[in-house]
């Protein structure tokens, strides 16, 4: 039988929503049992939110001063340690996952499977290559632990209202300090979370200016929604790195994605495709776009969004 | 020797059209224009500036594939490598052997710092990198936007889902690098000349004795899911219609 290990993801309060998602993937692979571990400072308030996930058998929670920035370094020989007992560690394929499950593997002497978007079996899952322009499925062999990242725009969030027991548990390894946390910045816009919103708007060069991009905060906000841009936009200046979807940047998944003045390269596309509705607005008719788009719209960008943002009411 | 590893991947240009094979056991990659992989590039280039800061004396660019890879290297020498070795193998060679391999490599070069690309653009991977800093138990610094050097240490601005992380690392470190770290230097013809006159050897894999399979058993490559084209409308009246009849707003 399967047993998976669920690293969550938090900031020390709250728990991140790719965890649900990672649950909602380990509960593709059939009878398997659920645990999340959380290595935190003070883990309380983060393995409570864990342990209320519906399909979670117990929370494993290890308290740490040397966990407070979540450090891959200094997470992955715990995380390697706790693994012992289990067939499948996943996490979400989030700037944290990416960062420690691959040197959790290494420690472990497996590979790892990274932004699992399907499950066809405990050992055979499909992932995205190639930009998105493939999916390989593959084969982890039989005796070898699984070692994943979840693609967390493929999975909708675990449902809550369970209540999982609450392990301390103690790795009892050594840890480096070779590796020191100094600062992070930026982030915070007040608006939604663009990786886990509903809704998202997003511009792209066309836009032309920083100051032609308050058009698309301008709509987001009315819709109460996240902003995202293309990599050209953040490239030409216009808004900030972490708002870049693709490739490179954030895989989304919302509700309803509105693209304006994005003329749909490969990449952007890759981010975007597993939206539920598409719309694109866009000047060039023949941009690539609305090959993918359910609602597109040739027109002035310019004249269109003010226009769009009054009839909305 | 102050020296600096750079791993290079050859892969599928980027600006080529990715095709699934008939018989769906791959992409086409015969007749198929090869390069650098471009984030590969910029740590090869984040490697020359920080030595033509006078902060390291050598550049060594590292890569594991076909015979053809030479190209590539070559590409990496043109570019300012001083040395290049090439670890030679037709096989598929995952990010666990590819890290297992660059370890083996570093015990004998000795560099202080080792740079690649955040992934392959080819695989999408992004995991050698972290691999072998924990194989080698050194730092990481994974999607770094900003290396500083000093004193046996590198600050590094990491681009993070939230913003930028930056750490203090102690060195020897593995650095991944992210788009906006620089901007690679275009290669003129004259320092291609000089490129074939700098050294570089070839290795089989077999005398790093960690194997040369694929971790995974490709079971099958298929095209992506095509979305559904939809409808044009043609104002905002009928896209806030559009937009109400499917309940989105």
């Amino acid at each position: 039988m399967s047993k998976i290990l669920v690293i969550a993801e938090h900031d020390g309060t709250r728990l991140n929503p790719s965890t649900l998602k990672c649950v909602t993937c380990a509960a593709k692979i059939p009878g398997a049992a659920i645990d999340v571990l959380v290595l935190a400072t003070d883990s309380s308030a983060v393995a409570a939110q864990a342990a209320a996930i519906t399909g979670v058998g117990k929370v494993l929670a290890t308290d740490n001063p040397a966990n407070a920035e979540g450090l891959a370094a200094v997470l992955a020989p715990q995380v390697a340690k706790l693994a012992t007992d289990y067939t499948h560690v996943f996490g979400p394929s989030t700037t944290f996952g990416k960062d420690l499950m691959p040197r959790v593997a290494a420690l472990l002497g497996v590979g790892q499977v990274s932004d699992v978007m399907a499950v066809e079996g405990p050992h055979r899952f499909k992932r995205p290559v190639y930009a998105g322009n493939a999916v390989l499925t593959l084969d982890v062999p039989a005796g070898d632990k699984v070692v994943a990242t979840v693609r967390v725009a493929s999975f909708e969030a675990a449902a809550t209202g369970g209540s999982a027991a609450i392990t301390k548990v103690d790795p009892g390894v050594a840890l480096p300090t070779h590796t020191r946390f100094i600062s992070r910045s930026g982030g915070a816009t007040g608006r939604p979370d663009l990786q886990s919103a509903s809704r998202v708007v997003a511009g792209g060069r066309a836009l032309g200016s920083a100051d032609g991009f308050k058009l698309i905060f301008s709509l987001a906000d009315k819709l109460g929604a996240a902003v995202g841009a293309s990599r050209a936009a953040v490239d030409a200046g216009y808004i900030q790195n972490d708002l870049q979807i693709g490739q490179t940047g954030k895989i989304i998944a919302p509700e309803l994605y509105i693209g304006i003045g994005i003329s749909g390269a490969i990449q952007h596309m890759t981010g975007i495709k597993d939206a539920r509705t598409i719309v694109a607005i866009n000047k060039d008719g023949e941009a690539p776009i609305f090959e993918a788009a359910d609602i597109g719209l040739v027109g002035d960008l310019f004249s269109i969004v003010p226009e769009l943002e009054k009839q909305l009411g | 020797m102050r020296r600096i590893m750079v791993g290079v991947k050859r892969v599928v240009d980027y600006n080529v059209r990715i095709r699934v094979k008939p018989d769906n056991s791959g992409v086409i990659t015969e007749g198929v224009k090869m390069s650098l992989n471009p984030f590969d590039e910029i740590a090869l280039e984040e490697a020359l500036r920080i030595k033509e800061r006078g902060l390291a004396d050598e550049v060594l660019a590292v890569s594991i594939g076909p015979v053809d890879t030479q190209q590539q290297l070559r590409t990496a020498l043109a570019m300012g490598a001083d040395r290049a070795v090439l670890v030679q193998t037709d096989a598929a060679v995952a990010p666990l052997s590819v890290a297992r391999i660059f370890h083996k490599l570093i015990e004998k070069e000795q560099p202080f710092l080792v740079l690649v690309g955040k992934q392959a653009i080819d695989d999408d991977n992004g995991q050698t990198a972290q691999m072998l800093a924990g194989i080698w138990d050194r730092p990481q610094a994974v999607s770094c936007s900003k290396v500083e050097i000093a004193d046996g240490k590198a600050t590094v601005t990491r681009e993070v889902d939230a913003g930028l992380e930056v750490n203090e690392i102690d060195l020897p470190a593995v650095l991944s690098v992210d788009l906006r770290l620089n901007e690679p230097r275009y290669v003129k013809l004259p320092d291609i000349m000089k490129a074939k006159k700098k050294p570089l050897d070839t290795l089989g894999v077999a005398d790093f004795g960690v194997g040369d399979t694929a971790t995974f058993t490709t079971v099958k490559v298929e095209p992506p899911p095509q979305r559904q084209k939809g409808v044009m409308v043609k104002d905002v009246a009928e896209l806030v219609d559009a937009l109400k009849k499917k309940g989105l707003v």
